[in-house]
């Protein structure tokens, strides 16, 4: 409606309309794996869109706008957790053994190379997209956050680290011990299914 | 130490230094250790490709693009706040 606001005020709204519309597809992939459930997920994005343009004025730089409407994201989605705790408790989630987790380690067969074969490539070969958005979904919520953002937004630790507002060192713990868990979520999903044996599986548990 | 390494920093430390050489986050120095290391190990070579393709099955989670009626449902709340309101007058 021009003749409303000022040329400035349009300018800066069909500049917001024209970044909100770009980010998007980040924003609902990320917020997807953070709700773990489309309406959710579909409600966080409207929020963070929302509260962007609210305080669009607290945005220093417009280059750091990717990370500044993510860290946005991240507000909301801790308020929806707040709220939603309020009225049950997160499920218990088991940390023990985790740390240093490795899928290569329990897929690598070296005398393999020789003939050519590779059961890495194989294995993530054979995983569909849900079996992986399953394990990244399976994450507890502080784990979740850094590996949606630095494996599926491809954001650096700095980056994260001021979206989460946590120490760069907390991203890199939290980030090694969220692709253990992830790791190990895809790998018990392969015993599961099938696709790898018994005996491996009886090792992995106790790994 | 793998055989044909030698001159390269240790398989332990080329583990140590992996995830961080795959996310871009080494010093130029560090870098180039790790990937003189990675031409020479044929193990270190592998885990690290293993590593490469799970990180870019993961990346393909990242975006998705709204059906229909998400889209039109969003860029109505867009048009709806950046037409109807200045944005709040920075605070801080």
């Amino acid at each position: 409606m021009p003749g409303v606001m000022t040329e400035h005020f349009t300018d800066r709204a069909s500049w917001f309309e024209a970044e909100a519309e770009r980010l998007l597809p980040d924003l609902y992939g990320a917020a997807l794996r953070l709700a773990r459930n489309d309406a959710d997920a579909q409600d966080l994005v409207a929020d963070a869109v929302g509260n962007a343009w609210t305080h669009l004025a607290s945005l220093q730089d417009r280059a750091s706008f990717r990370g500044w409407v993510f860290r946005i994201l991240h507000n909301c989605f801790v308020s929806r957790c707040r709220s939603l705790r309020a009225q049950a408790t997160e499920e218990p989630y088991d940390e023990e053994g985790a740390d240093g987790f490795s899928l290569f380690e329990r897929l690598h067969q070296p005398f393999l190379l020789w003939w050519g074969s590779n059961p890495e490539q194989e294995f993530l070969d054979k995983l569909f997209r849900e079996d992986l958005e399953r394990a990244v979904d399976a994450l507890p919520d502080s784990f979740r956050e850094v590996v949606i953002l630095a494996d599926l937004q491809g954001f650096s630790y700095r980056e994260i680290a001021d979206v989460l507002g946590i120490p760069i060192g907390t991203v890199r713990s939290r980030l090694a011990r969220g692709r253990s868990l992830l790791q190990r979520a895809l790998w018990q999903h392969a015993v599961d299914a099938g696709l790898r044996s018994a005996g491996e599986s009886d090792e992995a548990k106790g790994g | 130490m793998m055989e044909g390494t030698e001159g390269t920093m240790r398989c332990e430390d080329a583990l140590r230094l992996l995830a961080a050489y795959l996310d871009g986050e080494l010093d130029r120095n560090e870098h180039f250790d790790v990937e003189r290391h990675l031409e020479a190990c044929r193990t270190c070579y592998s885990r690290a490709e293993f590593h490469r393709l799970l990180h870019s099955r993961l990346a393909g989670l990242g975006r998705r693009e709204p059906d229909a009626e998400f889209g039109a449902r969003l860029a109505g709340l867009v048009r709806h706040f950046t037409r109807g309101a200045e944005p709040k007058p920075h605070s801080e």
